[in-house]
């Protein structure tokens, strides 16, 4: 319990800022309806030490509520190899920061306080936005998970942060009582409701920590471009890497069972066709991942229409029209056939799953798009299976 | 490019004029700029673009909106209808 800090090292013995928090932080009850298992991050609450403390913790900050660490506002080495394994998808559960206060430059009792999330990329994004400034931060245990997700499953949410502002004891530590939490922390905090919970007000900062110094200066408040989230290319490519990498595992067992298939033929099943079909197929898939989780993202405002499945659809049809014509000497009409429906489907498939990913997409339009295309989908892979399988008896 | 734009006519946003004060909440949050404010009264200017975050409905002091909010996440929907739960967030 004691031991908050403790792999800060050079810095004298740091006692616990917050003591309420020390220890686990308590078991606390789901949004109601919230699927938390359905999305990503897990759910643990989270230790209260960090083995990242010591990477951007440069000493402490004394305030009437005792001690507070200071975050340092540069992005070091670690902290940019750390971003790009969670582009890759590596460790991203246990990617996290302590919650609790913390100082930027030289606070005081006026200085605004920044409330956001201990996904440590989150934590960084800010921190890195803040050089010159002498603000608090208030990270909150959203277990690891970026402030909109969170927001959505609750855990950025009103009684978080009503509890972490009573456990910091930011009453005694500011004179002012104003919060600024990060526009997308909306869905998961009702203003009014931490108003009435902990007497702090809530403003709504920008969506983007790249806006929070122009925010700050023009007097708290945003223009209507800071306030809108969209989604350009850059970011869209950005949320490939960990796509494809979610993707490897149902992609692997799938082709273990597509070299099994492939196997079958006129012999009852060859090993020789298993190997050179299986391959065949398995790249087809690659195909149909690679339009749907890379092309697709990428050309999605240049797709025509609305429904991802339809835009899938278009950048697979692209992919496999490519292959027919490179391979046509070594496809038969069946096996082209099977090609030109697999790799769409596949690819139209992966861009519906795309949606979750994307700042805009609602959950009823989702519903609607999946229940009008997941029927044509496992149609159309049937009848594709059923020409491959089928051209190995007909060649 | 700005604006991208999903399926029409099926967000589940729902405003109640009569009851809105006019603050303005609802026009801060909206990460899409489906709400503007003037003459006191806030006014959907395009539901299509709405995504069903919920953050107007949850940061509306008058309660005057309503959403059925959510993820819009095909893999978490599927996951939803395996588990035959009804409800998706």
């Amino acid at each position: 319990m004691r031991a908050l800090f403790r792999k800060v090292v050079g810095n004298p013995p740091m006692p616990d800022q917050d003591p309420c928090s020390s220890g686990p932080v308590r078991e606390r009850g789901e949004r109601p309806g919230g699927n938390a298992s359905f999305c990503c991050g897990d759910s643990k609450p989270s230790r209260v030490e960090t083995p990242f403390h010591d990477r951007f913790v440069d000493g402490m900050v004394d305030t009437p509520a005792g001690p507070v660490p200071r975050a340092r506002v540069t992005i070091g080495a670690r902290d940019v190899l750390g971003r790009w394994s969670m582009r890759w998808g590596m460790g991203r559960n246990r990617y996290r920061v302590a919650p609790g206060l913390y100082a930027v430059g030289d606070p005081d009792q006026l200085s605004g306080i920044l409330v956001t999330a201990n996904y440590k990329m989150t934590f960084d994004a800010l921190r890195r936005e803040l050089t010159g400034l002498n603000v608090w931060i208030l990270v909150l245990d959203t277990r690891g998970v970026n402030v909109w997700c969170a927001a959505g499953k609750g855990t950025f949410g009103t009684e978080e942060v009503v509890r972490r502002v009573k456990a910091a004891m930011l009453e005694e530590v500011v004179s002012h009582r104003r919060l600024i939490l990060p526009q997308l922390g909306g869905p998961g905090v009702s203003a009014h409701q931490v108003t009435k919970g902990c007497g702090f007000q809530v403003v709504y900062g920008p969506v983007h920590a790249r806006d929070i110094k122009a925010f700050l200066a023009a007097g708290m408040r945003a223009t209507p471009r800071m306030r809108q989230v969209l989604f350009p290319l850059r970011e869209r490519l950005a949320l490939a890497p960990v796509e494809l990498v979610g993707l490897f595992k149902p992609a692997g067992w799938l082709s273990l069972v597509l070299f099994l298939l492939a196997g079958i033929g006129p012999g009852f099943f060859s090993i020789g066709a298993a190997w050179h079909r299986g391959l065949a197929a398995a790249e087809v898939l690659a195909g149909g991942i690679l339009g749907g989780a890379v092309l697709t993202p990428v050309l999605l405002p240049w797709l025509p229409g609305r429904a991802f499945s339809a835009k899938g659809a278009l950048a697979g049809g692209i992919l496999a029209v490519c292959s027919a014509a490179l391979y046509r000497d070594a496809l038969g009409a069946f096996h082209a056939l099977a090609l030109l429906l697999a790799l769409p489907v596949i690819s139209s498939f992966v861009a519906m799953n795309f949606t979750g990913a994307t700042p805009f997409t609602s959950p009823s339009g989702v519903e609607k798009e999946m229940r009008q295309a997941l029927p044509v989908q496992a149609a159309l892979t049937a009848l594709a299976g059923i020409f491959w399988v089928g051209g190995a008896f007909l060649r | 490019m700005e604006g991208f734009r999903y399926l029409d006519g099926v967000a589940s946003l729902r405003f109640s004029e009569a009851a809105c004060t006019g603050c303005g909440m609802c026009e801060q949050v909206c990460p899409h700029r489906v709400f503007a404010v003037a003459r006191g009264k806030a006014r959907i200017l395009d539901k299509d673009l709405c995504m069903e975050c919920g953050s107007c409905a949850t940061n509306c002091p008058a309660g005057a909106i309503s959403v059925r909010p959510g993820v819009g996440c095909a893999t978490a929907i599927m996951k939803g209808w395996l588990s035959g739960s009804e409800e998706k967030t």
